[in-house]
Formats: structure tokens, C-alpha cells, sequence
């Protein structure tokens, strides 16, 4: 069945034979077919809720404010040469790349360490750990805020009590950068924990036995045999938290609005706040794509090094 | 079986008179005036949304119109994002509550209210010219400003540190009486200054917000206002490189060492929060600081009294911040959506929200600021009778941004252009004219 089709079934005797199917009938029974119309109420769904909705927001974002008038790439043009939105970008990648890094990092770690105890404890830790990426974020960032808070801040009363002055958690611009970036990598490192210990546990016990007799040390585990076979799922972990990072809304929305300064804006909090707040939707649509054809050509090249890969583990 | 009858054509013509006739004589049903559905705001009052359904119940027994009520929340600007998925979509509510700029950013889409606020007007007098400014485009009402919703934000101040620490007795100076006592002319910007460095060193400083949520610009804007301070004039032109905004800017600065430090950070809640933990001596806010305080602090609510703001060289500007309803030109029953806002507009339906909410909603017109409730409620008696603006304040409206042309001042109301630049020359190391040379560089992206 290596050209798709499913063989017919040999004629029954007593039983008068049909005719040959015709094209359409023949179409019906490939299974790229029958396959093609499994998928597609999956396929209406990304139609209805992710392509229509893009390709409305491109169409958005090349319209003038009264959304009367096509202006091409005006708005982006606009957009670069505004040194509050020059400031987002900056802010933007500064908090994307900074939380994955810590992100991946920690995660990593907590894999190893959940790897290497006892399959009964790591159960209950991995569950408690994960609660962080569990919790509605919206609620869990209210309850950082309350930590933060600029008058009745949890952490400054543990400080003060040990007679350290208070901290200006979201009042300051790097303070207000530190905290939102903390939220986003105490939300965000059970992901990766628990994608990384999934990669650690597929990996063959055999090669850390042969590396061992070959005198290997650990660091040259991690590197010559860890690391190489979780590159694929680091590769994928990583761009889809990037994605979802510079998409990151909540935690800027609820601890510092912006502020202070608009020092801690990210492009979706901008993007509401020139779109929804100030009333110029395709203004607010420009700002939530402009990372768009980035993250797409960053996505490219990490899925094909993905392809890639699995093609040459597979030949 | 026997075969039917042929239709004569006499016959034919006597069924379809018949059949044309039955509008005339049919029995009013539930539905008779059609359906409406509205999205009101979702008050932050316990019990004024159940005294509005009551009242659209009312209403609708009356007209025989069939209404649903959705309360649209606020909070996280669930009401912004109904207003523009339904203005995309064209299709949703037939009425909508419409926070304070959204009438303009929704203008081409609302249906005309000018006989609406014709009749209201020639009924109760004048609206204040705040309401025309955001609700009138082209020559036409767009939206009739709501009761529910609507707010001035006065200073709300500690009776008792007043006394103590400024000498000042506010019930004398601002009594719940139509005429303010003696003194009321004093009470300027100045004072305000002196007063907030007097309850700062006596350890309650006023809890005067400098972030980039409403509370903070509201105030702030109301102080440029009377400075006589406007970043961008009527016309458009951008005048924020004045004598008016580098005197104002003197003044934020001398203010601000006698703030707390955190103010920068402060969202809406955390000036109420700060009166009701009785930490701060005033703040600027409608009465629901107080009412909670009343609830969950009772020794700081019975001490609490709210009343005009400080005067500046021009004049005595006080927050308001209108809501609007609007009927959706989209709309399927346009007619009745209007019937039932002006129903609702009117006085007795207007007393019975503004009461139910404890004397939060300030209606439109001046001639309803006489309800009893502003003097009836307490703890102590009448600490909210100066929340409506009354003749003797001599106060004026105030929206921050304005008169900048609309679509240019929601700009610089949302992005908090006038905290951020006090923000750059208090803490961000900048001098007046650095912030006021930044300021002006937004301004002119805000009016491309």
C-alpha cells in the first residue's frame, strides 16, 4: 500500500461484479485523501482562528487611523522613527531573550535534578513544581503585585525587618525590567522542566554506560551526549517560548502598566495601549505585528535545523 | 377525499386585507416594542446594577419592550474591548455604555442624539461643556452622558490631621451648606503645597498618584488646567514649550519631595488604599475610598470629608470623567433604545441611581446636583455633600488633555504624557526644558 491507495477487495463469487470505480470514487478511497478530510475541521478551525485573524490585523495595520484610507507600510515607517516605540523594541527584546535564557536555564537545571531522584519523590516535586505554569497567570501575577506592591510590599517588609531599605520593585525602570522579567521566568521555567526531563528520560542509558567505560567525565556527558540529543526539543522549547514571550500581555499589564516611564512596555501592552486605549486600532495592529516577520524567519530556520536532524537520525 | 376548494379572486383580496389589517388589531405581547439589548457598565457599587435592572424592568413592563442586560466589567478593560469587537464586527449590543473617549473613537458608528439631549437639556438646563467636547462631533451628539458611571474625582482629606497638622477645619471652610465658609478663597494650589508638607513631615502625605493609570492624570491634568497649562491648543497646534507648563512643572517640583517615594508605581487602587490604611491625610478620588473605608476602617471613614479642589491662577478645575450611553447606528431598534436612555436620564429614574450607588454617579445636569443623598450620607453627616460640583465652588470640568482636539487628547490622556514628563524631571534626572523637549516630540506622533 506504499502508493497510498487501498487495494480492492478481490470480487465475492454469487456476487455480480460492479464496475470499475470512476475517478471520483478513486479519489475518495487515497488516503491522502481520507486523510486531507480528517484534518480538515482542524484545518477551518486554523482558518477561522488564526489565518483570518492575521491576515484581517496585516490589512488593519495598513490603514490610517479613521481606518478610511490604505497607507501601505505607512504606519510602520511611523512606528521606527518614534523614539517611544524604538524604547519598546529594545524593552521587548530585552525581556523575550532574557526570560527564555533564565527560562532554559533553570529549566535545565530542574530536569537534571529531577532525573536524578527517586521516581516516587520526583513525582510529587514535578507536580508541585509545575504549579506556577498551572495557575491562571493572571491570578498569580496579581499575587507578585501584592509582593511588589508599592506601599505594602511583602519583600521590603522581609527586608526591612532585617534592616535593608526598601526596594522600589516596580517604581524604578531596571527594578520595574527585574520584576516583570522574574514573574515571566517563575511562570515560565516549569515548561521547560518538564519538556527537558521528557528529552533526558528518551535519551539511551547505554551511551552514559559506554561514555563511563570510555573514562568520561561528567561535564563531557552533558556535552557530548546530553546535549546533542535534546538539541531538537531545546530547539523547539525555545522557539515556542519565544514566541509566547513576546507575545507576553498580563504581567506587564498588572504589575507596572507600562510604566514607570513606559520603561516595561512590551509590544502587545503597547499595542493595547495606542490600539484599544487611544483609539487607533491599526496603529495597535502595526506594533503586535512588527515582530511577526522576525519571529517567522527565526522560526524557519530553527524548524528546518529540526527537519534536518530528524532526517539524518532516521537515514 | 374531496377535492379543495378553488380561491376565488374575490376571496384572495378579502384574505389579504384581512391579513394586512392584523397589525392594527393584534394584542400587545411582552415583545410588542421589540427586543434591546444593553451592555452597561458594571458598577462598582454593591446593589446599583440590581436598582438599574429594577429601573429597565420598569421601563420595559411599560413600552412592552423585551430587554437583556449584560454588566460589562472594567476591570482589564473588558468594556474597551466589547466597545471595539462590536464596532468591527457591526453587530452586538443595541446600547453600550461608553467610557469617556470613546464616543470620539467611536463617532462614525453612533447614531445622533441630538433630539435626545434637546428635550433633556430644555428640561434640567445645560450640561457641562466637558460633555460637549467628548460627545459632540461634526455639530452632533453622539452619545447622551450617563448617569452611571460618571464621577468627579475631589480631594477626600483626614478632618482630624487637617486640624492638627495644617489648621485648617475643613467642615468650616467647605461646609455641607450651599455657601462654602470663610477661607474657601485661600484654598489654592499654594495652600495645597503647604498643607502637603505640613502632613508629610507629621508623617501622612497625601496620596497624590504620579503613575500612568486615570487617577494619576486626572489630577495632575486638573492642576495644568489651572496653571492654564495645555500641551496641545484647540486648534492642534502643540504649546507645551510655554511660561504656563514650565510654571506648573516648577510647581510638581516643589511637590514632590513632600509625596511618597513609591507614588510613581501607584496604580488606582493605591491611593484608596493609602486613605483607608489611614497613612495619608487627602487624595483625590470619588467617594468610594471613603465608603470602603467606612466598611473596613470605620475610626479613618467617620473622619473623612470631601471637598472642593485648590484654585489656580485660572481657576478651580475639578476631574470629571463621564460615561456615555450610545445606541450603535447598527442598531435594530434605534427608537427604543433612545425612549429608554432618556427615560433613564430623567430626574426621578436619575435620583434613584445616583442613591443606589451611595452618591457615586454625578448626573449631567448641574439643576439634579440638589438629590439628598450627597447630604445625607455619612459617616460624618453630609462628607459627601461637595462631591457634585454646586454653584458656590465656582468650579470648572476639567478633562485632562483638554482642549486639545479629541483624537489628539485621548492620546495624550492614555499615554500619561503630562505624569511622564513630571516623572522624567523627579526621578529621571531631566531638567523642565529636557521633559518638555521629550514631551513635545511625542505630541507630534500623537498628531500626525
Amino acid at each position: 500500500m506504499a502508493d497510498g491507495s487501498i487495494a480492492a477487495a478481490p470480487s465475492m463469487p454469487g456476487v455480480a461484479s460492479y464496475a470499475p470505480p470512476g475517478g471520483l470514487h478513486r479519489l475518495m478511497r487515497r488516503r491522502s485523501t481520507i486523510a486531507f478530510l480528517m484534518a480538515l475541521p482542524l484545518i477551518a478551525i486554523i482558518v477561522l482562528l488564526v489565518v483570518y485573524p492575521t491576515l484581517y490585523a496585516i490589512y488593519l495595520s495598513m490603514l490610517n487611523k479613521r481606518m478610511t484610507k490604505f497607507v501601505g507600510l505607512g504606519n510602520f515607517v511611523f512606528l521606527l522613527g518614534r523614539p517611544t516605540f524604538q524604547a519598546v523594541i529594545f524593552q521587548s527584546v530585552l525581556f523575550a531573550v532574557s526570560a527564555v535564557v533564565l527560562k532554559a536555564g533553570i529549566g535545565f537545571a530542574l530536569a537534571h535534578f529531577m532525573h536524578n531522584i527517586p521516581s516516587r519523590r520526583q513525582r510529587i516535586l514535578r507536580g508541585l513544581l509545575l504549579i506556577p505554569w498551572v495557575v491562571p497567570l493572571a491570578m498569580s501575577t496579581l499575587g507578585w503585585w501584592w509582593l511588589f506592591d508599592p506601599s505594602y510590599s511583602a519583600f521590603n517588609w522581609v527586608l526591612n525587618a532585617f534592616g535593608a531599605p526598601s526596594v522600589p520593585w516596580l517604581g524604578q525602570t531596571w527594578w520595574a525590567r527585574f520584576s516583570v522579567i522574574l514573574v515571566n521566568v517563575w511562570y515560565g521555567a516549569p515548561f521547560f522542566m518538564i519538556m527537558y526531563l521528557a528529552a533526558l528520560k528518551s535519551v539511551p542509558e547505554q551511551l552514559y554506560e559506554a561514555a563511563a567505560i570510555d573514562g568520561a567525565s561528567a561535564i563531557q556527558k552533558l556535552f557530548f551526549i546530553t546535549l546533542p540529543m535534546m538539541r531538537n526539543i531545546i530547539s523547539i522549547t525555545v522557539l515556542f517560548s519565544l514566541i509566547v514571550t513576546f507575545a507576553n500581555f498580563d504581567i506587564v499589564r498588572i504589575l507596572t502598566n507600562g510604566g514607570p516611564q513606559d520603561s516595561t512596555h512590551l509590544f502587545s501592552t503597547y499595542a493595547f495601549q495606542v490600539g484599544i486605549q487611544s483609539g487607533d486600532i491599526p496603529l495597535g495592529a502595526s506594533v503586535s505585528l512588527f515582530m511577526l516577520p522576525i519571529l517567522a524567519v527565526f522560526a524557519f530556520f530553527i524548524l528546518r535545523g529540526v527537519n534536518r536532524r530528524t532526517k539524518e537520525q532516521m537515514g | 377525499m374531496t377535492s379543495p376548494r378553488p380561491l376565488s379572486r374575490r376571496a384572495a383580496l378579502a384574505a389579504g386585507a384581512a391579513a394586512a389589517a392584523l397589525p392594527l388589531v393584534h394584542i400587545r405581547t411582552a415583545a410588542a416594542a421589540g427586543k434591546l439589548t444593553i451592555a452597561f457598565w458594571d458598577h462598582w457599587v454593591p446593589g446599583a446594577n440590581d436598582v438599574m435592572t429594577k429601573l429597565v424592568n420598569e421601563w420595559s413592563a411599560k413600552t412592552k419592550t423585551e430587554c437583556t442586560i449584560d454588566f460589562v466589567t472594567s476591570v482589564g478593560n473588558k468594556n474597551l474591548l466589547t466597545i471595539a469587537a462590536e464596532a468591527q464586527a457591526k453587530t452586538g449590543h443595541d446600547i453600550n455604555a461608553f467610557p469617556t473617549w470613546e464616543v470620539h473613537n467611536n463617532a462614525q458608528l453612533l447614531e445622533p442624539m441630538d433630539d435626545v439631549v434637546k428635550r433633556l437639556s430644555a428640561k434640567y438646563g445645560e450640561m457641562s461643556p466637558i460633555v460637549e467636547y467628548l460627545s459632540k462631533i461634526d455639530g452632533s451628539y453622539r452619545a447622551m452622558p450617563s448617569i452611571s458611571g460618571s464621577q468627579n474625582k475631589p480631594p477626600c482629606a483626614r478632618i482630624d490631621i487637617f486640624k492638627e497638622k495644617v489648621g485648617m477645619d475643613l467642615q468650616s471652610i467647605f461646609p455641607a451648606a450651599p455657601q462654602m465658609g470663610p477661607g474657601y478663597d485661600q484654598w489654592t494650589w499654594d495652600a495645597f503645597l503647604a498643607a502637603a508638607d505640613k502632613c508629610a513631615k507629621a508623617g501622612f502625605p497625601f496620596g497624590m498618584p504620579m503613575g500612568q493609570f486615570t487617577d494619576a492624570v486626572d489630577w495632575v491634568g486638573s492642576v495644568f488646567h489651572a496653571y492654564g497649562a495645555e500641551l496641545v491648543n484647540a486648534k492642534g497646534d502643540i504649546t507645551v514649550n510655554s511660561d504656563q507648563v514650565k510654571q506648573v512643572m516648577e510647581w510638581f517640583k516643589k511637590l514632590v519631595p513632600s509625596l511618597p517615594e513609591d507614588v510613581w508605581s501607584w496604580d488606582d487602587a493605591s491611593n484608596n488604599r493609602a486613605l483607608i490604611s489611614g497613612k495619608s491625610a487627602l487624595i483625590m478620588n470619588p467617594p468610594s475610598a471613603w465608603a470602603v473605608a467606612v466598611r473596613d476602617n470605620p475610626t479613618v471613614g467617620e473622619k473623612c470629608w470631601t471637598f472642593p479642589p485648590p484654585a489656580g491662577p485660572k481657576g478651580r478645575f475639578e476631574a470629571y470623567l463621564p460615561y456615555f450611553w450610545g445606541v450603535w447606528n447598527f442598531s435594530q431598534n434605534k427608537t427604543a433604545a433612545k425612549e429608554l436612555i432618556e427615560w433613564l436620564s430623567e430626574r426621578e429614574q436619575a435620583e434613584r441611581l445616583c442613591t443606589a450607588s451611595h452618591g457615586y454617579d454625578i448626573p449631567p445636569f448641574q439643576s439634579m446636583s440638589d438629590f439628598k443623598v450627597w447630604a445625607e450620607e455619612k459617616p460624618p453627616l453630609g462628607t459627601v455633600y461637595n462631591y457634585p460640583m454646586r454653584p458656590a465652588h465656582h468650579s470648572v470640568a476639567s478633562i485632562a488633555a483638554q482642549p486639545a482636539p479629541p483624537d489628539v487628547a485621548v492620546q495624550i490622556y492614555n499615554q500619561a504624557t503630562m505624569t511622564k514628563m513630571i516623572s522624567k524631571m523627579a526621578t529621571g534626572g531631566q531638567t523642565i526644558d529636557q521633559a518638555i523637549a521629550w514631551a513635545q516630540t511625542e505630541l507630534e506622533g500623537f498628531t500626525r
